[in-house]
């Protein structure tokens, strides 16, 4: 097990719901997340299933008029995130956790030098410590840093190509030099051979600054590639969570997980037909009762209509589906054997 | 069966011939399509492979006719389409058709599902009479799994997988014989991707359609195509069957595009070496010699002159002086 002071970021019972119009969506519900120090956690899942809600909450980012959240705990290296006020969270976000959004396009300024808009992000939590011109300095230093040459820190983000915006973003969220980092997709607009630049220089400079990560992805491969740790999301519920090789090579997997890696056409496999996952995802605001995956579940069964698994457990692979059951007696209290 | 494809096999159904399209732009003639040769039998998909910008969209859109080519022919069953006067490419359009990338921004949020699908039908003028008119969209709808009580339903009520199925519908309207597919699953998330394959791979079987699949996913090209072609800045640089084009690819491109894939293995962790540096050049005005020069590994001064495709073994086709 790993010690607790290891521990960077921990989560415990989190909830978000969004109230619009007299409309309840279930975002995310009930979740435990765990991250230590240097650790990289992949969380997938597919659109709708909670992932970005997630990483908005750690960042307490959420919409304030919708968004309603309540957590057990939320600890970020050791300081409770639920009880900081709206200005303390400021002088986190950016310097301690920082986020690079999915579409490169869209989240940089077009109005702003590229050298600026980094500039922006040191200036911001340094300002009493650095000059102008070390300011200047140290964001040239991260266009190097990214592999843009610095004499480019003048031009503005349509002068770049889609690889070369997504590095300038990298280049804003590491400025600070933050603990940890949450990417929400950062190669998913990008084209292959670049994805494996971005991704190449992303795993370079977390190692370089011994950065921890949360990627958000909804691609198996990139996580193979990346993480240590992974977590699968549905229907706003982490459904399996384990280390990389439990994930991709366990043989208790949850069905979700399974269904997943069967959608994806394999390179190395000759398959007529792929098995997708029947059906959709299920409405937010109306979730089905018992598992949210039972409606979708090939091996769907009556308990599993009317009643919310409990975690499976077996060591630090955990699982919520009724079809793995813990040997101890507590558990066989709940559901009993099947 | 095997002498129907044998004979096919003889006679593609579509062909392109020198196939250019150059786009004037402020800093000089953009080579999009640049002098591209193509066959597809008939019943067989011939996947185009490459990243955004090679012209891959672009040569989609020539194969119908959507846009004019500077230069080259499409022979559509023998005949050459460019020529074709309006009135005839008209009735030509029943039987090549195509299926959009983005479910979001190709249909009309106006239409409802039975407008949107009915539209190519009532443009068309196939039925006279309003009970026929229903009838097939109903059976439209059927046959690419969306149920009928959504006919009243507009795009927005629809998720991502359902919009597409109505654009496949649409295109599947008037029983056209040949069907561009232009990243008809990017937009869409992986569970309703592998549907969407399986619906199209169907579709082929029963009606015998033939596909061009446009897409930068290689995993997905390898699961749906026969054929293969790999372009780079508006060049095929590697024309194969699928299955070849995996397990040896020749061209230093399509070697370091294949090796850039994740793959969903914790053995194939990601490695240095197998990286590609750089990014696509300017398709403006480019230099003679091969395209990719600037980023292989391998280039050369041999890769200062112009290139054919050649047949280095039987049905593999590249274009790299490596194998000139």
């Amino acid at each position: 097990m790993k010690q607790e002071e290891n521990v960077l970021l921990d989560i415990e019972d989190l909830v978000v719901e969004y109230h619009a119009a007299g409309i309840v969506v279930q975002a995310v519900n009930h979740i435990n997340l765990r991250l230590c120090r240097g650790e990289t956690l992949g969380l997938v899942g597919e659109t709708g299933a909670g992932k970005s809600t997630t990483a908005l909450s750690i960042l307490k980012l959420l919409p304030e008029r919708t968004a309603k959240m309540s957590a057990q705990k939320l600890f970020f290296d050791n300081t409770d995130l639920l009880s900081v006020r709206e200005a303390d969270m400021r002088a986190i976000r950016g310097a301690c956790i920082s986020m690079i959004f999915q579409d490169p396009m869209t989240s940089l300024n077009p109005v702003m030098t590229v050298g600026d808009q980094i500039a922006e992000a040191i200036a911001l939590h340094n300002a009493e410590v650095l000059t102008k011109q070390e300011i200047q300095k140290r964001s040239k230093e991260m266009l190097e840093l990214v592999g843009i040459p610095a004499y480019r820190s003048n031009d503005y983000p349509h002068q770049f190509s889609g690889g070369m915006k997504q590095r300038v973003v990298i280049a804003i969220a590491l400025a600070c030099q933050p603990e940890l980092l949450i990417a929400d997709e950062p190669t998913t607009a990008l084209d292959v051979t670049i994805q494996a630049q971005v991704l190449q220089l992303i795993a370079d400079l977390k190692e370089q600054l011994n950065t921890s990560m949360i990627l958000i992805t909804h691609d198996l491969g990139i996580v193979a590639q990346t993480c240590s740790r992974v977590a699968i999301m549905y229907a706003g519920e982490i459904v399996e969570i384990g280390t990389a090789k439990d994930i991709f090579e366990a043989d208790l997997r949850h069905p979700y997980t399974i269904g997943l890696f069967d959608s994806i056409p394999d390179l190395a496999l000759d398959v007529p037909r792929l098995r997708p996952i029947e059906g959709l995802m299920p409405d937010p605001t109306a979730l089905p009762s018992g598992c949210k995956f039972h409606p979708r579940c090939p091996q769907c069964m009556e308990i599993c209509k009317v009643q919310h698994p409990s975690l499976f457990v077996d060591q630090e692979h955990q699982i919520l589906c009724h079809l793995m059951k813990n040997s101890d007696a507590q558990d066989l209290e709940n559901g009993g054997p099947l | 069966m095997k002498d129907m494809v044998q004979e096919n096999v003889n006679t593609p159904l579509l062909e392109a011939i020198g196939l250019k399209k150059y786009f004037k732009t402020g800093n000089g003639l953009l080579h999009a399509v640049d002098g591209v040769d193509l066959s597809i039998p008939k019943g067989k998909t011939l996947g185009l492979v490459g990243e955004s910008g090679c012209g891959k969209s672009t040569l989609g859109r020539l194969l119908l006719r959507l846009i004019e080519a500077t230069e080259g022919e499409v022979r559509y069953a023998g005949e050459n389409i460019l020529n074709y006067r309006a009135f005839q490419m008209r009735e030509m359009r029943k039987k090549i058709q195509i299926i959009f990338q983005d479910p979001y921004s190709s249909l009309d949020s106006r239409m409802s599902v039975f407008q949107l699908i009915a539209e190519p039908l009532l443009i068309n003028r196939i039925y006279s009479n309003r009970r026929d008119l229903e009838r097939r969209v109903n059976e439209l709808m059927e046959t690419v799994g969306l149920a009928s009580r959504l006919s009243n339903s507009y795009p927005h009520e629809l998720d991502g997988g359902r919009r597409q199925r109505v654009g496949i519908a649409r295109s599947l309207a008037l029983n056209p014989e040949f069907i561009v597919c232009d990243e008809p699953v990017s937009a869409l998330d992986v569970s309703i991707q592998a549907q969407i394959l399986n619906l199209l791979m169907d579709l082929q079987d029963q009606m015998g359609l033939t596909y061009v699949f446009i897409t930068h996913d290689l995993s997905v090209v390898r699961h749906i195509s026969d054929e293969c072609a790999v372009m780079y800045l508006g060049q095929i640089v590697e024309k194969t069957n699928s299955k070849e084009l995996f397990k040896n690819p020749v061209h230093p491109y399509t070697q370091a595009l294949l090796k850039a894939i994740p793959v969903p293995r914790l053995s194939a962790a990601m490695s240095h070496e197998r990286i590609l540096k750089g990014e696509l050049s300017s398709p403006v005005n480019p230099a003679p010699g091969c395209r990719f020069a600037s980023r292989c590994p391998k280039a050369g001064e041999a890769c200062k002159k112009d290139l054919q495709l050649r047949e280095v073994s039987p049905e593999h086709y590249v274009m790299c002086s490596l194998w000139n």
